[in-house]
This record gives C-alpha cells, sequence and structure tokens, in this order.
C-alpha cells in the first residue's frame, strides 16, 4: 500500500506533463505572492484616500489628478536629468575602461577589476554618508580639497542644483562603475579574435578597430546596460536619502521616488502615493520601450 | 539507554526554554526612539520604577533607530496591525499622521493626565490631542531661548543684559562683527527653528485655531524679511553651515567658535554639552530680544510626545509606567537632571533639586532655572492640524531655503507659494 503510495507519487513527480510544474512552482509562488498581488494593491491604493488604521475611501483618479503639481514635475526633470549624466558617464567611461582592462599589455589586471568593482558591494547608505562628507561644506572637506588643488574657493555642494547633480551622478559612477565593467569585459571576450587580426592584416588601425569592430560587436550589452540604467536612473532613491533625508533644499535632489517616500511617509498619504509609484512605472515603461525601438531592439535578425 | 538519556536532554531543554517565562520575571515592555538620550532617560526611569515596584518588575527594550526609519516603521506597523512596540516617541512634526482617521492606534492618556492637569502646562499636551483624548506625553516645555559666546560679547564691549529688543540685537551684532570678524548668529536655511520660533514669539503662528493658513500674512512675512535682512543687509547673520543647526557641519563651526550667539529651544542644551564639548563655560543663556517693549522673551519649540500604542498587551502597565517616568514629580524632575529639559510640570520647577549642580550647569552656570521662571508665562501655544507635517515640510523645504539661502524668492513670495499649497 505504502510502496504503491510512493511508486505514484514518483510518477507524479517524473511524468514529463508535471515536473515542469513543479520545477517553476517555487517562482510562481513568490512572484504572484510578492509581485502581483503588492501590484494590484498598489493600483487599489491609488483610487483610495487613505486616512488611517481601516479607514479608506474610494476617490477614483483624484490623486492622479493631483499629480499635476510643480513638485512631482520638478521631481520629474531631476530624475530625468540624473538618469540622462549616468548614462552619458556610465557607458563611455566602462567601455574605455573595459578596452584597457582586456588587453593583453596591461598588468595588474585582477587589481584593477577588483578595485573597479568594490564599491559596488558596499551598501548605498554608507557609501552615501562617505560622501555626504565629502562634499561637506568646510574647507578641510574631501571635496573641497580636492577642488582646492585646482585654485578654486570651498563651495556649498549639496545646496545648489548644479554641484548636487554633481555630487549624485559622482555617487553613481562610483559605485556602478565595476559592474558596468564587467559587463562590457564580458562582451569584449565575446568577440572572436580573427576578426581583430582580419582587420589588422588588411591594415585597419587601433581607432578604426575600436569604432568599426569593438562597438558594433558590444551593441547588445550596450542595450542591455542602457536599459537597466534608464531603469535604475528612475528608481533612485537612496543616494539622495543620504544626502539630504526626506527634505532637499528646494527640492534639488527630490527625485520620483523620493516624492514618493515623503508623501507616502512624512505625509500619510498612501493612496497618492502608490499613484506617484504606478505613474512611475509607466513612465519607465513608456521611455524604455522608446530606449528599445530606438536602438533596433524589436527589429528581426536580417532587416 | 541512549533514549532516556535523550529524552531528558530534551526536556531539559525545553523546560530551560520555558521556564523564565514562570519566574516571576519582569514584563517587558518594549520602547522605539530617535533620541539615544531618551533611551538615557528611560533606563533611568525603569530603574526607578523596579525599585518603587518589587512586585511588578519592567525591563525595557529600546530600540534607538535614524529619525525618519522610525517614523516610517512606527506608521506601518500601526497601519498593518501588527509589529509596533509598546511605548514609542514621536516627533510633533509628525505626530498628526499617527491622529489621522477616525481610530488612531494609540491609547488615550487622559486617566494619568487629567487628574494632575491642574499642575502641567497643558499647551504642551494639546500638541498631542484629538477630540478631547492626549495621546502623547512630552519630554519638555522646549522653551526658545537665546545662547550668547561671553567671549566675543566682552570683545565687543556688548553687554547682554542690554540688549532688550531685536533691534538692540542687531546692533550689538554690528558691534561684534566689527570686534571680532565673526557672525553674530546663524540662521537655519534647511530647517526651521530660526523662522519657527521667531515668528511664534512675535505672537504669529501658520495656522489658525480653526485651521485656516495665516502662513502669508504681514506679520510672518515681516519677520522672514527681518531675518534675511540680518544676512544680507545688516551682515551680522550667517546661514547656519550645513545648512542647520544640527548639521555635522554646524557642530564642528560653532565648536571652533564660529559665531557669537545662537537661538534655540532649551533642548539644545544637550546638542551643547555632548558636540560642542569646547564651549564649556563660555556660553551664557538669555531670553530672547522683544519684537516690540513688553513683548513676548520665548517660543515653545520642538518636542517628542511618547505614546502607549494599541498593540500592547500590557497597555496599563505600559500607561502607568509612562506616567511615573515622565508626568511625576521625581519623572518631571529627572527630565531637568538627566536631559536638561525644562519639565513639563510647573510645581517642580522650584524645586530644590532644580538648584544642584549637574553636567548643564557645570557648562552653562547655575541661574538657568531662575531664567527659565523668569520667561514662562511668555511662550504662545502653537497650532497643530493636520497639514502640519506638511507646513514643516515647506517651511524646511521651499520657505527658508528659497527666501534665506537661495534667494529665489522674496520673502512675500515664498511664503504665498507655500500657503497656497497649504490651503489646496
Amino acid at each position: 500500500m505504502n510502496k504503491k503510495k510512493k511508486a505514484s507519487l514518483l510518477s507524479f513527480f517524473n511524468s514529463p506533463k508535471t515536473a515542469p510544474y513543479v520545477f517553476v512552482a517555487p517562482f510562481i509562488l513568490f512572484f504572484l505572492v510578492c509581485y502581483v498581488y503588492p501590484f494590484i494593491k498598489t493600483i487599489i491604493m491609488s483610487t483610495q484616500q487613505i486616512f488611517g488604521f481601516n479607514d479608506v475611501e474610494y476617490i477614483g483618479f483624484n490623486n492622479y489628478r493631483r499629480l499635476l503639481n510643480p513638485h512631482f514635475f520638478n521631481a520629474l526633470k531631476t530624475t530625468s536629468s540624473y538618469t540622462f549624466w549616468t548614462i552619458m558617464v556610465l557607458i563611455p567611461l566602462p567601455i574605455i575602461l573595459a578596452v584597457f582592462l582586456n588587453n593583453p599589455a596591461t598588468k595588474g589586471k585582477n587589481f584593477f577589476k577588483s578595485a573597479l568593482f568594490m564599491p559596488a558591494l558596499t551598501s548605498v547608505i554608507v557609501a552615501g554618508i562617505f560622501f555626504r562628507y565629502s562634499f561637506g561644506e568646510q574647507p578641510t572637506t574631501l571635496v573641497n580639497t580636492l577642488v582646492g588643488f585646482f585654485g578654486m574657493k570651498p563651495r556649498v555642494w549639496l545646496q545648489e542644483r548644479g554641484p548636487a547633480m554633481l555630487a549624485l551622478v559622482v555617487l553613481c559612477t562610483w559605485r556602478w562603475l565595476g559592474v558596468n565593467i564587467i559587463y562590457f569585459l564580458s562582451g569584449l571576450q565575446a568577440i572572436p579574435q580573427e576578426i581583430y587580426e582580419a582587420a589588422a592584416i588588411d591594415g585597419a588601425n587601433a581607432w578604426n578597430r575600436f569604432f568599426r569592430i569593438t562597438l558594433p560587436s558590444l551593441k547588445p550589452v550596450i542595450i542591455y546596460v542602457v536599459t537597466i540604467s534608464i531603469h535604475g536612473g528612475y528608481s533612485m532613491f537612496a543616494e539622495s536619502f543620504a544626502f539630504w533625508q526626506t527634505h532637499t533644499p528646494g527640492d534639488i535632489g527630490m527625485t520620483i521616488v523620493s516624492y514618493l517616500y515623503q508623501m507616502g511617509f512624512n505625509d500619510f498619504n498612501m493612496g497618492f502615493a502608490a499613484a506617484i509609484g504606478i505613474t512611475l512605472l509607466f513612465i519607465v515603461m513608456l521611455i524604455n520601450l522608446i530606449q528599445l525601438a530606438f536602438m533596433g531592439f524589436f527589429k528581426k535578425e536580417g532587416n | 539507554m541512549r533514549k532516556v538519556i535523550l529524552s531528558l536532554l530534551v526536556t531539559l531543554l525545553l523546560t530551560s526554554m520555558v521556564l523564565p517565562g514562570f519566574a516571576a520575571g519582569p514584563t517587558t515592555l518594549t520602547f522605539w526612539t530617535f533620541q539615544e538620550l531618551h533611551k538615557t532617560f528611560m533606563d533611568d526611569a525603569v530603574e526607578t520604577w523596579n525599585k518603587n515596584n518589587p512586585k511588578q518588575q519592567i525591563q525595557l527594550k529600546t530600540e534607538v533607530y535614524p529619525f525618519d526609519q522610525m517614523h516610517n516603521k512606527l506608521l506601518i506597523s500601526l497601519q498593518s496591525g501588527v509589529g509596533a512596540p509598546d511605548l514609542a516617541d514621536i516627533e510633533i512634526s509628525k505626530f498628526a499622521n499617527y491622529l489621522k482617521g477616525r481610530n488612531p492606534q494609540l491609547v488615550p492618556l487622559n486617566k494619568i493626565i487629567e487628574p494632575i492637569m491642574d499642575k502641567l502646562i497643558k499647551a504642551r499636551f494639546d500638541n498631542y490631542a484629538k477630540d478631547g483624548k492626549y495621546y502623547g506625553i512630552d519630554y519638555h516645555v522646549g522653551a526658545t531661548v537665546m545662547f550668547y559666546n561671553k567671549e566675543y560679547l566682552d570683545q565687543a564691549g556688548v553687554n547682554v543684559d542690554q540688549i532688550i529688543t531685536w533691534d538692540d540685537y542687531v546692533e550689538a551684532g554690528k558691534k561684534v562683527v566689527a570686534a571680532t570678524g565673526k557672525p553674530m548668529t546663524t540662521v537655519e536655511v534647511t530647517e526651521h527653528w530660526t523662522f519657527y520660533p521667531m515668528l511664534s514669539q512675535y505672537g504669529t503662528d501658520i495656522f489658525k485655531p480653526n485651521g485656516d493658513v495665516i502662513l502669508d500674512n504681514a506679520d510672518n512675512t515681516k519677520v522672514l524679511t527681518f531675518i534675511k535682512d540680518m544676512i544680507y543687509k545688516h551682515e551680522i547673520a550667517v546661514p547656519a553651515p550645513g545648512g542647520f543647526h544640527h548639521a555635522e557641519e554646524y557642530w564642528a563651526f560653532m565648536n571652533q567658535g564660529g559665531a557669537a550667539s545662537l537661538m534655540m529651544p532649551l533642548w539644545f542644551m544637550g546638542r551643547f554639552v555632548q558636540y560642542m564639548p569646547d564651549l564649556k563655560g563660555n556660553i551664557i543663556i538669555r531670553p530672547l530680544p522683544v519684537w516690540k517693549p513688553g513683548g513676548d522673551r520665548s517660543a515653545g519649540m520642538g518636542g517628542t510626545g511618547t505614546v502607549v500604542t494599541k498593540q500592547t498587551k500590557h497597555q496599563d502597565l505600559a500607561v502607568r509606567f509612562l506616567e511615573a517616568a515622565k508626568i511625576s514629580r521625581e519623572g518631571a524632575i529627572k527630565t531637568w537632571t538627566l536631559l536638561g529639559f525644562d519639565p513639563l510640570r510647573w510645581d517642580v520647577w522650584d524645586a530644590p533639586e532644580m538648584r544642584e549642580d549637574n553636567m548643564y550647569t557645570d557648562y552653562f552656570g547655575k541661574d538657568i532655572f531662575t531664567m527659565l521662571l523668569e520667561i514662562k508665562d511668555e511662550i504662545n501655544p502653537t497650532v497643530i492640524t493636520d497639514k502640519y507635517p506638511l507646513a514643516i515640510d515647506l517651511l524646511k523645504k521651499n520657505v527658508c531655503f528659497k527666501a534665506l539661502r537661495e534667494l529665489s524668492q522674496t520673502p512675500e513670495e515664498a511664503l504665498k507659494e507655500a500657503a497656497k499649497e497649504l490651503r489646496q
């Protein structure tokens, strides 16, 4: 009896029809509980005014209508320019560094690789606090000392729009440079050496080899990195939080997620915060789709 | 045999896990705060409680979180119905969030407050009340005072007791700047601890008691313009390094004798003692200069209400402990001796303990309390509404920053813009 039961159970798990479902079940469950449920709940919340514990009222699209305010548009602008600058820095710079690291003539590769990758392992808050003090306004802080070497006067970095953005982008670069280098390195190593040899025989110089062979071959990696950078840029929060907590002076460093956090927790307006979240989702999706279409991701091979 | 040993071991293990629960041990209460000093205070209160109540011992498990993190965690655990502590500190600018809705998840404390109301400063309890129920107990009155650096005033030949009005203060400031090269004071530009006390002292407010927004009225505009003039016209003040008086940059700046005076509530004494040790013996405390002769010389600012959450399993004990810790006679005296706060109970203000030496009298001299008693009736209440968290946020981020630091708006424009948003 017992044996029979065991056997039927075994055959159930072994059958080619059910086995795949058994294997994916943990993921599906996780996905349903941790992604789909909160997502649906957020959509529902975004149409509610939440007053307090067990005290909720349906208000339709009012939360979305409230989004048309200067704070939100300012946050959208800040976030977009942050994303733009991080992509401007974090695509070319890691490509160049990866090319150097991939060059057989480079010495101490492993040291540079790990040194560049190390920052990615620190917590954003720890790194953020370090940078917060580096960008402090006393003449003795790290950044003010550095600019002092170039004859510049110490300045208040975190209370002006331009310098504040610079501080955010520098922090982001410091943290993510190594990760992007790894992506591009793996892309570089996938390029067959023969192509370079053939090009060399045809008389192509290093410059041409880089622009005609390396860059086009890296395109899939570049598309991937841009896509995750857009997502990462628009969901940026911790960096801004580490610099200013929740009250960035004059909203200079307030990103969309900071705004969401502020509305949700500072003002305890969870419904409105949910509406910001849903709007952010659609903005990021839209931008990603445009970018992918622009970069030819949806074109079929050979077209 | 082996089985016997094993089962014995298991039983031993189990009993050792269960036993402490039965040993009539202390009841564990959890307490969340964002201020290390409050932990010290509560730990002391537990010791006192355990001495006085040998039959009902308490063990207090305190968690000190960063400011925002603690308030968010508490808000979420109260909203979701699980995970909240028995007792928690809620800062005044965040308190309104916890009272939103029809059923606040906090325990009303009327039972311990009302019997002694005649001995308490009612205004400080109204800050944490809704519909006649009191939900929080503050630590202090928060009288705003002026901390002067005596050395600089002496160098400039300024007699501190002749600074009566704000105009006198500006004139004294000019002398100090000329004699020492140091600014007379610092102004908060990314927080509200300069503008808000001064407007409260002036007799105006952000809201009317009925909830109407009056942030952009002529009086408030005048106060903000005055602060701006101190920086840019009279050049006796500078924007606080770091933007506000709790920035690390600021403590470093002030500790090195950065400015000749500073206006903050009395509880800022704790920050002097903790973060600016080099100024010890050099700082004297005086009432604020007045706006007009006979005007108020202080403003009640800031505060943190300790609450009991509805999720506690020991409601009665938690409430009685809170009473003993903060508004009993001993507790009120301890808020002074341990924290350097002005106690909520008037009737202890002339107690002999208030005249004894402690680390604050060591730092600031002995007559602090005499001075405080002088100004106790010159503290205006502040109006707190549902929109208070947003209002404080706007003061920090927009009004003070744009009008005093960035100069992208005039005081009038900045106040108008913020008031418009509050009225929405």
